[in-house]
């Protein structure tokens, strides 16, 4: 085995570590075996001892960044002290999720480092090379990309696109790392984070999505969908005429022009299926359609459909699940 | 107030759309161009802003001759210069070549603001937006819903989306500001808008006077291959009424484990 490395630089919240970073994991893993490298993960933040350990049960090497001025994140601070690691460590991959982190700070390091970015890949193939996949043109077509030269190379991946299970065995080794900041390094200054989700999980982690499209017929009748998820574990989801009609707010919106998620379960309920809803839920492992319409689009990649009114099918289904989970 | 927005022509995806013989691009001939949907909101922010604090607008982007269509629509939303950097030289060009394009045409002109839109929905990489405030060595903030800018302290406060909820962050400016859906409602062109627009001479600038080395502009990852996704299989209806239907469909989920 090379002294090479394949970075994965992970994401937590207070709960730990997100669900995302395990799954970049599972693809370090695989693209380390391939090369014969290590894997290994860098964290960076203040204060955050318990979140290091959930790491170093997982892994073999984990670079912990500390700094009373990382406490908070910040893209410019951040980059900061990737690009001296990277500098004195020289990975060759490094690979990041495609959060919304993610994607506000990895372009920023790629351009630092004048090195080549795929973003948002859901999946790889190794042959002479590796050849990264990922949706372009709104979902309507999968681009296969390769890198062409210097390394490092940086790749993000879409949460949900691989597998990770958590074996909590290894005893990983922690090194730490005093990174030289100043104040004047935190260009963006977060003040204050609101949740818009409630205890719900978020749309792009969850196992479970009930979505409600026009045939809602208003934002007070979303409480039954509330009800759905909740018995499933479950996040809500809208299609785009809910949000344009001002029924939730975007964050909710399910498509092109907003979230485009993979659950194992998408239960679609007064959708249509437009191509542009299609475009960020037909990735998902099961699909459910439930509609009055039997000619909706939607039913043309359900795995099951029912025809019928929503209002009377939800209810019946809440109670139908309840008493399979019992 | 000094703005700037950075515009990208991209194929309407409504449409359908068919790849090319050599399976490397998507045919381009005959099929409608539109401005990137997310550089609309950007366009409406900043004429917002100059509406609110005067200044001007420049719109800027990299293209052939037909990208000076989407820079005429700027014109007419407001834009007081469109500039386009001619890229028939550039074979092929990633982001990070676009955004040491774009950034080094912005060190030249005066700016406050900087507004692109989060993503394209060609490519949606994701990523000029933040480049570019990589090279000018300013602030960025990524998918904001909201912005509030403040002149005379210089800086501006936003909200930024995050899984689950929003982030209110404070920068200073200058700053770059990417725009994701629900930061405004773009309005449509006015006549007299649309008239200035015709009239109104586009500035262009050539890459080689840019000073760039050629490395500069060699691109860093390369599109192999394109597809059409695999389609997925029809389903199947379950027939029946209430509460058979509800039934039969809990007992297949669960015979596929996913409840």
């Amino acid at each position: 085995m090379s002294n090479k490395e394949i970075w994965v630089i992970a994401e937590y919240e207070n709960e730990g570590i997100k669900k995302s970073t395990w799954e970049t994991i599972s693809a370090a893993r695989k693209l380390a075996n391939h090369f014969g490298t290590k894997s290994a993960a860098v964290i960076l933040g203040n204060g955050i001892k318990g979140i290091v350990e959930e790491l170093s049960k997982e892994l073999d090497l984990i670079y912990f960044i500390e700094h009373p001025l990382l406490a908070k994140y910040d893209s410019n601070t951040y980059v900061k002290c990737l690009h001296q690691l990277i500098k004195d460590k020289n990975p060759v991959i490094i690979i990041a999720s495609a959060t919304f982190r993610g994607k506000d700070y990895i372009p920023r390091l790629s351009a630092r480092l004048n090195c080549g970015f795929i973003s948002d890949c859901v999946g790889f193939e190794i042959k002479e090379g590796i050849f990264l996949k990922r949706y372009v043109y709104g979902g309507r077509l999968m681009a296969t990309l390769k890198f062409e030269e210097s390394k490092p190379w940086i790749i993000t991946i879409r949460p949900r696109c691989f597998e990770y299970k958590r074996s909590g065995n290894v005893k990983g080794e922690v090194l730490h790392i005093k990174p030289a900041l100043e104040q004047q390094d935190i260009m963006v200054t977060i003040q204050e984070s609101l949740k818009e989700t409630g205890k719900r999980p978020d749309l792009s982690e969850s196992n479970v999505i009930v979505s409600g499209g026009r045939g809602m017929k208003g934002a007070a009748n979303f409480k039954l969908l509330e009800e759905l998820s909740d018995v499933l574990g479950g996040a809500v989801g809208a299609s785009r005429a809910v949000v344009d009609a001002g029924w939730l707010p975007h964050s909710f919106q399910i498509g092109q022009t907003g979230r485009v998620v993979s659950p194992t379960l998408y239960i679609a309920c007064g959708i249509s299926g437009a191509p542009q809803h299609l475009a960020g839920m037909s990735t998902s492992k099961c699909i459910v359609a439930i509609n009055k319409d039997p000619n909706a689009p939607i039913f043309k990649i359900a795995d099951y459909g029912i025809v019928d009114d929503l209002f009377k099918v939800v209810p019946v289904l809440i109670e139908e699940i309840k008493r399979a989970k019992t | 107030m000094k703005i700037i927005v950075c515009i990208k022509e991209v194929p309407d995806t409504a449409i359908g759309l068919k790849i090319r013989d050599d399976s490397h691009e998507i045919e381009t001939e005959n099929i409608p161009w539109i401005m990137n949907p997310y550089d609309e909101y950007a366009i409406e922010e900043a004429q917002r802003l100059k509406e609110k604090f005067g200044g001007d607008i420049a719109a800027i982007t990299v293209g052939n001759e037909r990208v000076e269509t989407v820079l005429r629509s700027c014109i007419a939303l407001g834009a007081d210069r469109a500039i386009r950097i001619k890229d028939d030289s550039l074979k092929k060009k990633d982001s990070l070549i676009t955004s040491k394009i774009l950034a080094e045409v912005i060190r030249n002109i005066e700016y406050d603001v900087i507004l692109c839109g989060k993503e394209s929905v060609d490519y949606g990489y994701a990523q000029t937006g933040q480049m570019i405030a990589e090279f000018l060595q300013i602030p960025c903030v990524s998918a904001i819903k909201k912005l509030e800018v403040s002149p005379s302290t210089k800086d501006a406060m936003c909200h930024r989306e995050i899984e689950g909820g929003l982030e209110v962050v404070k920068c200073s400016l200058p700053a770059v500001f990417t725009a994701q859906k629900g930061l405004n409602v773009p309005r449509y062109a006015s006549l007299s808008g649309i008239m200035k627009a015709k009239k109104m001479k586009i500035e262009i600038l050539e890459i080689d006077t840019l000073g760039f080395n050629p490395s500069d502009l060699k691109p860093k990852i390369r599109v192999t291959n394109l597809s059409y996704p695999p389609k997925r299989q029809e389903g199947r209806i379950i027939e029946g009424t209430l509460p058979d239907t509800a039934k039969e469909l809990v007992r297949n989920l669960k015979e596929a484990r996913v409840i």
